[in-house]
């Protein structure tokens, strides 16, 4: 069939038409069958209760790499919501050492248990974090971006110089979860109240007017609009989610050292992105989902796991320039056909 | 020549410029310009290419911090934005290099500016169905409603109609003062056939309206006053007949005077 095609040298080119849903007027769907629910659902509860089930049946090491595939996730969608409000980030570290840091603090010298130091992390955290880059909101794309990435080496290094809060030894023998379990439901249930919330908020006009700060400042600015209240605020969400990931991680590690400020907490979250898709929050999260569990699988290859692992991350982004979660979402929601075009 | 007179200006002004100076190191773009725009006027801004017309408007704006001067919007200094407060305070611009929310669909464009505190301020404190107003400016300035073309995505959008966008956002914030920078510029004879009776209509509604243009026969049909800038300078003011008619500003145009 395709060689007749040829010979006849006739175009053809791919169609795509949205598969839809029958009965939707404005943003309310009426949904009146269940296929076209299940349609809706699908692809939204499928991976909770993947995860769900994972959790429970996987072998303990795996549950584990589970748990730090989470964190990871929530640093992933941390970066991404960030980046859709027009900050580029390379210190997704800072977020997650200051969290680290302020749980482990509190948890070591005034003796707090998690369930507050966890909260308290998070919020603080956040007004921290949005504090120490509130001078430089003035700032776009690599001007902003540095400045992220010169932080946390410079809190690292402070912390070793003035030997504070352990100093290099770091603190340790922190307070535990009191059951694993609840620890790898806790860390799922942020995850899913990060995506599903945030992912909310991006798509009210609230959202709208971020994306806007992320398309074109200064018409923001010109439709009377203080684009920098609502970078502060978007920064706080995107701090106070990657916060949390590190309060969690000091408490699950009972330790809580200046390894939180390493560069691998700033790259993988923007690998993730790459690899999963910009600007939809699920996106990174499933790049997350896809990267670190390759990472220990290739943990048995020795040296060479760094390069296959190189080759595997530059196959997927020439691969899939758009993000396997664009990719996926574009199967599911558009059919796809070969049209001729007229020659 | 001259049609159907444009309504006699009301004598309140409204915005006020006096004195305004930008230097950029040793090049002066804007040189000591002053002059004041009444209530429900038209005033036309020209110009040759480089004579600080745009710096002229982003100083108004707030875009840009101005080297001395003022600017005065109903007695409130405004002089030197931020931008924001500028627009919040009643003056809105468009871009001459348009500046669409590329990844939005064409009406979530106008949503944007619909959901700024002044909008809700003076909607009494109930922004209502965004959308749905949002719709209607577009309507406004000449999409067709009924069309796909407002929920497509601003990146695929023709020159014409992100011009049109540009507009209808400025509209949003139910400006008492509009600023237009080269709004026709880049449009079609008919494009600009069709914007002109839109911001007539805008004139009966009471607004004023800055407009910086290099066409100047559409201009000049619905301006009640223009002012020419030459290097930064601003060489006369008046009428759109009499200013064409003096040597020197034929000379800024027709580059006798001091062409290097």
């Amino acid at each position: 069939m395709a060689a007749q095609d040829t010979s006849k040298q006739v175009t053809r080119r791919r169609e795509r038409l949205d598969r839809g849903i029958k009965v939707r007027s404005e943003d309310i769907y009426a949904l009146n069958s269940w296929r076209e629910a299940l349609y809706l659902l699908a692809p939204r509860a499928l991976p909770v209760v993947a995860l769900v089930l994972l959790q429970l049946l996987a072998p303990e090491y795996w549950q584990r790499v589970l748990i730090s595939t989470t964190v990871f996730a929530l640093l992933a969608i941390s970066w991404d919501l960030a980046a859709s409000s027009g900050m580029v980030c390379l210190g997704q570290a800072l977020f997650f050492g200051v969290g680290a840091y302020l749980a482990g603090i509190m948890n070591h010298y005034l003796g707090l248990p998690p369930g507050l130091t966890l909260p308290l992390a998070t919020l603080g955290g956040g007004v921290i974090c949005t504090v120490l880059l509130l001078p430089v909101l003035r700032l776009r794309g690599i001007y902003f971006a540095m400045f992220t990435l010169i932080l946390p080496l410079m809190i690292e290094r402070i912390i070793e110089a003035t030997k504070v809060f352990g100093g290099t030894e770091g603190l340790s023998g922190l307070t535990p979860f009191s059951h694993p379990l609840w620890e790898s439901f806790l860390t799922m249930t942020a995850l899913w109240v990060a995506l599903f919330g945030l992912r909310r908020i991006m798509a009210s006009d609230y959202g709208l007017v971020l994306k806007g700060i992320n398309d074109n400042d200064r018409a923001v600015m010109s439709a009377a609009l203080n684009i920098y209240r609502y970078k502060a605020q978007a920064l706080f969400l995107a701090s106070a989610t990657g916060a949390f990931a590190g309060a969690f991680m000091t408490h699950s590690y009972r330790f809580v050292g200046m390894p939180v400020f390493a560069l691998d907490y700033s790259i993988l979250p923007i690998a993730s992105a790459a690899v999963g898709g910009l600007g939809t929050l699920a996106g990174p999260a499933l790049g997350a989902f896809i990267l670190v569990p390759l990472s220990e699988m290739l943990r048995g290859l020795g040296g060479l796991r760094i390069v296959i692992y190189a080759v595997l991350l530059v196959v997927f982004t020439v691969g899939l320039p758009e993000g396997v979660f664009h990719y996926l979402r574009r199967k599911y929601t558009q059919f796809e056909r070969w049209t001729e075009v007229g020659k | 020549m001259t049609q159907s007179a444009p309504q006699p200006p009301r004598d309140e002004t409204i915005l006020s410029i006096e004195g305004l100076t930008k230097r950029f190191g040793g090049v002066t773009a804007v040189d000591d310009v002053s002059f004041n725009v009444k209530r429900n006027e038209l005033l036309g801004v020209i110009g040759p290419n480089g004579s600080g017309k745009t710096t002229l408007v982003n100083l108004i704006t707030g875009f840009l911090q101005p080297s001395a001067g003022r600017v005065t919007l109903k007695g409130q200094d405004i002089t030197g934005g931020p931008p924001y407060r500028t627009a919040d305070l009643g003056l809105a611009r468009t871009f001459q290099m348009v500046k669409p929310f590329y990844q939005l669909p064409a009406f979530k464009n106008v949503v944007v500016a619909l959901f700024s505190p002044r909008v809700k301020r003076l909607a009494g404190g109930a922004y209502g169905d965004r959308d749905a107003v949002a719709k209607d400016l577009l309507e406004e300035v000449g999409f067709e409603r009924d069309s796909w073309v407002i929920n497509k995505q601003a990146s695929v959008l023709p020159h014409g109609y992100l011009k049109r966008l540009e507009l209808a956002r400025c509209l949003a914030l139910r400006p008492e003062v509009l600023v237009l920078d080269e709004l026709f510029s880049g449009l079609s004879l008919a494009e600009v056939a069709s914007l002109v009776p839109v911001i007539e209509k805008l004139m009966v509604q009471g607004m004023t309206i800055i407009m910086v243009e290099h066409r100047l026969k559409e201009l000049f049909r619905i301006a009640n006053r223009v002012l020419v800038l030459n290097f930064g300078q601003k060489i006369a003011e008046g009428v759109p007949a009499e200013v064409m008619a003096q040597p020197k500003v034929r000379g800024a145009y027709l580059g006798s005077e001091s062409e290097d």
